[in-house]
């Protein structure tokens, strides 16, 4: 069975581990993971490993100092740095380009298939153990003229920027709610656009409320207050408690109206104004990725940011034997509780792979590292919860699902008049979620305006199909032996 | 609207069965309430396909029913807004082999007796009806009966058409009885609703529901998945399949069993569906099944191959033993009504049910179909109904 570490193992598995996502969390746990003698094979959609956080130019654009933008660049070369000396040792299999869509049970591990590169190749990999680091995609709510050219993710912005060293525009206005935002409008500042104003639909006062968590990360505050420092030296506003209920422009974003929201972020009357602009970055946080996860049945609980996120137990466990996870998937954290996590899950997968004893004081101390981060995780989550007032900022032909041209007119039929309750019902009555996205962009807004018929916390669909997958793969998938 | 806290019936169920109920009791003059744990099409209705077939049903009650009900569904297409996508687009079987077309024709021909439309279509005139077809088929037949709706919304039209008051996110937890042992109403958490009549259109759960009443009805899930691929121009026009699909309906085996129908919608998307396999309510993901889907939507159209599958889902079928609903009273529990057990086929079927159910509330002959086959209490004198179930 397990061959010695220095052995190259063949491409395809058996692997002990398989690590899906290289973001923090899945860098930081195959790195770990190898590191304790596991044969691991590291799959990631993104070509480059890095996930989310460390988007970094493509090495054609020769960019100089690419982490001029990042904070822990040091950590995250050095990290990458192991991974390559990990696979050059042959104890790392790390297939980017790689978009695993599905996960099922053989024998008495899993195997993972994944439509591979460009062409679309079929390839699959086989493996004891899986660890999902499938991180997060970024929430956005609708709001009248949110599809104009100009307008992006804020999220988005941060990532073009990191990986193209482009601008959105030259005069950029962020908006949305989270600690991102700071982090955006930082770095789009830095980079030489004019960001007349950063809107937050939340308030950081409410951090206060938290004080105990976040005494207990004064890192968190040192960075806080970073942000908040170089953008006045910027000339930017920050306005908390407001939200842009309109973009405008006839080819592209010309100007965005903002005003002020109520504590349950209903739209003050009374209250807009207008900012010119070029471009809109806008975004209400992150959402956890949990295709793979809740196809496998993994459970979920509703976090204080009102998001599904899996549910782990100390171990880094998810519900189902035999499936970990860290970073994102198990709750909207940030990269560097991401690499806690994916760490303490390598451990824990080696434990139970490799057996061995209790966890020793660096896993203990890490193990306090998480607690802590998370908790003050999800004490900013219920900060920036969206509140049940912003559907008062949508008009009846506001479009909520771009992809299949859905008007929130439409949406609120299905749930006032036809008895939709929970998104998958408005789905079928309206189409919303069902084109290219599959509901990734529209998903958690809809599910926003259905929730209060049934009043029910968010509910992930399962999904055979995490991505979309070529017919032939499927027709050519070995056929199970007779019976 | 009708705001009675003492309608004439109420209906447990809100998909395409329980909602059709309601239509024809409403339009036969009753006050109906509608009660549902979820939201409405919440069950298998928002898991099926709108099929509305004839084409793959053999001679005999079931037969009856559908095209009864695919008269009924182009009547209420009328009716009803067009979101509910009704389309008459007629099916294609076809037959790979001269083999599998005698079997065919020998089938279609007991059908036109029972009054399907039916008309062959030789090999080469198979191109005509669907450009995009694989070549070497030895023929086929066409029935421009076959015909589709969107399931959900086709449920979520009749219901709101219908005036029922619908009471959702609403579990029944009771069946209240009189002493005698007569329904007289149900109770969920929040209320009592008492009627002199409750219809059991619970689908799946339809067994649950009977339990309560403190009566027996053998429904079971049977998985059923389909695939979805991303928008295309119209490539396929019919509802097409291969003729081994109605040998799988029949069957009462517990493997894995599927001949794709694969076609198009309004929307653009191709569907291919449906497997169907009993494996309780198992909601793992099954790749064996997909690979079936795939394969053989591939086979019969080959420009299919490089097309993305965009997603996938599934849904329990609720069958009865001898694939046949149990529509009507049941003798056991006076007050109570079944409505439930339509398999693959209770989108296509929920019209004909409705109408029977309407007639059994009102004590009205029904027009047009025996019920006496989909007896409810007919488990009873066949003792011995799981033995199909065993049968490999
Ligand atoms: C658009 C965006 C911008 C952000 N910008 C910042 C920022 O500027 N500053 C900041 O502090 N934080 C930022 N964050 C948050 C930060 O990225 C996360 O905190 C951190 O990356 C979490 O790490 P992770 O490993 O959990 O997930 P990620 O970094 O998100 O990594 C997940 C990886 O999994 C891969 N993946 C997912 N599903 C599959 C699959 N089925 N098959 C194969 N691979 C898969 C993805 O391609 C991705 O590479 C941003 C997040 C997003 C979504
Ligand atoms: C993959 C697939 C494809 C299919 N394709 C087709 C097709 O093309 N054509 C076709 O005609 N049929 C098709 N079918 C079959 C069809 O979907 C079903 O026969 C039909 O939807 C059954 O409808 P129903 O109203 O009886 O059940 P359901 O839609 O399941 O409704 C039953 C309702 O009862 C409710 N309920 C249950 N118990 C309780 C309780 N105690 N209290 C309150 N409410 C309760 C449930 O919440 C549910 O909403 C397909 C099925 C599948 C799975």
């Amino acid at each position: 069975m397990p061959t010695s570490p220095s052995e190259p193992p063949e491409r395809s598995g058996p692997f002990d581990l398989a690590v899906v996502g290289a973001g923090p969390a899945g860098l930081a746990a195959a790195v770990e993971a190898a590191r304790r003698g596991l044969r691991v094979v590291l799959l990631d959609a993104g070509d480059r490993p890095g996930g989310q956080y460390h988007r970094h130019p493509a090495p054609e654009l020769g960019a100089r100092r690419p982490g001029a933008l990042h904070h822990d660049w040091r950590e995250f070369t050095r990290r990458t740095a192991a991974l390559d000396g990990l696979v050059r040792a042959g104890r790392v299999v790390h297939l980017p380009g790689h978009h695993v869509w599905t996960v099922v049970p053989e024998g008495t591990g899993r195997r993972l298939h994944a439509v591979a590169g460009p062409d679309e190749a079929a390839a699959s990999v086989r493996a004891r153990a899986v660890l999902l680091a499938t991180g997060s995609h970024e929430r956005q709510l609708p709001f009248p003229g949110w599809t104009l050219p100009g307008v992006v993710g804020a999220g988005g912005a941060q990532a073009m920027l990191k990986g193209g060293l482009v601008l959105p525009g030259r005069r950029v206005v962020v908006a949305g709610s989270g600690p991102l935002l700071l982090a955006v409008a930082g770095s789009l500042a830095a980079a030489g656009a004019r960001v007349p104003a950063v809107v937050e639909a939340g308030t950081y006062l409410g951090y206060s409320g938290f004080a105990p968590a976040l005494l207990r990360n004064p890192a968190k505050l040192a960075e806080g207050a970073l942000h908040g420092g170089a953008l006045l030296r910027y000339g930017t506003r920050l306005l908390t408690r407001h939200a842009v209920v309109g973009a405008h422009g006839s080819a592209r974003v010309e100007a965005v109206t903002t005003v002020r929201l109520g504590p349950d972020w209903r739209p003050l009357p009374g209250t807009g104004r207008r900012i010119p602009c070029d471009a809109l970055a806008v975004g209400h946080g992150l959402v956890p990725q949990l295709e793979l996860a809740t196809t496998l049945g993994c459970a979920t609980r509703t976090a204080a940011d009102g998001t599904a996120a899996l549910v782990l137990d100390a171990e880094q466990s998810t519900s189902v034997p035999g499936v970990w996870a860290a970073g994102e998937a198990g709750g909207i954290g940030g990269a560097r509780l991401a690499v806690v996590e994916g760490t303490l899950a390598a451990a824990s997968v080696a434990r139970a792979l490799l057996g061995g004893g209790a966890p020793g004081p660096r896993e203990t101390a890490l193990r306090r590292r998480r607690d802590r981060l998370r908790a003050f995780a999800e004490a900013m989550g219920g900060v920036h919860r969206p509140g049940p007032g912003w559907t008062g900022w949508l008009r009846p032909d506001t479009e909520v699902c771009r992809c299949e041209e859905v008007p929130a007119a439409r949406v609120t039929e299905a749930v006032d008049v036809l008895g939709a309750r929970d998104a998958r019902t408005v789905k079928l009555l309206t189409r919303a979620g069902m084109g290219w996205c599959q509901g990734r962009v529209c998903g958690p807004a809809v599910a926003a305006l259905a929730g209060h018929a049934s009043g029910e916390g968010a509910v992930p669909d399962r999904r055979p199909l995490s991505c979309p997958v070529p017919l032939r793969h499927l027709a050519e998938l070995p056929e199970p032996p007779a019976d | 609207m009708s705001k009675s806290q003492s309608p004439d019936a109420v209906i447990i169920g809100a998909g395409v069965v329980g909602a059709a109920c309601a239509y024809y009791a409403g339009r036969a003059g009753l006050s109906v309430a509608v009660v549902d744990r979820g939201p409405v099409a919440g069950g298998t209705t928002g898991a099926g396909e709108g099929n509305l077939l004839v084409s793959d049903k053999e001679p005999g009650p079931e037969l009856d029913l559908a095209l009864l009900s695919v008269r009924l569904w182009r009547d209420l297409a009328a009716l009803l807004p067009a979101d509910v996508e009704y389309e008459a687009k007629g099916g294609l079987v076809v037959a790979p082999d001269p083999t599998a077309l005698k079997a065919l024709r020998a089938f279609a021909e007991g059908q036109r007796a029972a009054g399907v439309e039916a008309a062959e279509v030789p090999g080469d005139g198979l191109r005509a009806l669907e450009p995009h077809l694989a070549g070497g088929l030895a023929g086929g037949f066409h029935y421009p009966q076959d015909s589709q709706v969107q399931p959900a919304r086709a449920a979520a039209r009749l219901l709101a058409a219908s005036g029922a008051a619908v009471h959702l996110g609403e579990e029944v937890t009771g069946i209240l009885r009189t002493p005698s042992g007569a329904v007289r109403g149900v109770r969920t958490a929040r209320r009592d609703l008492t009627a002199p009549a409750v219809v059991n259109a619970a689908g799946t759960w339809g067994g649950a529901v009977a339990a309560l009443a403190g009566t027996e009805l053998p429904v079971r899930p049977r998985r059923g998945f389909v695939l979805v691929t991303e928008p295309l121009p119209r490539v396929v026009r019919h509802k097409v399949y291969a003729a081994d699909y109605v040998a799988d309906v029949a069957s009462g085996s517990a493997a894995l069993q599927s001949s794709a129908v694969v076609e198009g919608t309004p929307a653009g998307p191709v569907l291919i569906g449906a497997t169907r396999e009993r494996v309780g309510f198992d909601r793992s993901p099954s790749t064996e099944a997909l690979r079936r889907l795939a394969a053989q939507a591939a086979a019969l159209f080959p420009v299919l191959t490089d097309v993305r599958a965009l997603r996938a889902y599934h849904g329990f079928r609720p069958y009865l033993p001898d694939h046949l609903p149990a529509i009507g009273p049941d003798p056991r529990v006076p007050g109570l009504l079944h409505a439930c057990g339509h398999e693959g086929a209770g989108i296509g079927l929920a019209p004909a049910t409705g109408l029977l159910i309407a007639a059994a509330l009102t004590g009205e002959p029904a027009g047009g179909v025996d019920p006496a086959p989909f007896r409810p209490e007919r488990f009873d004198d066949a003792p011995d109904t799981g033995r199909r179930e065993n049968t490999p």
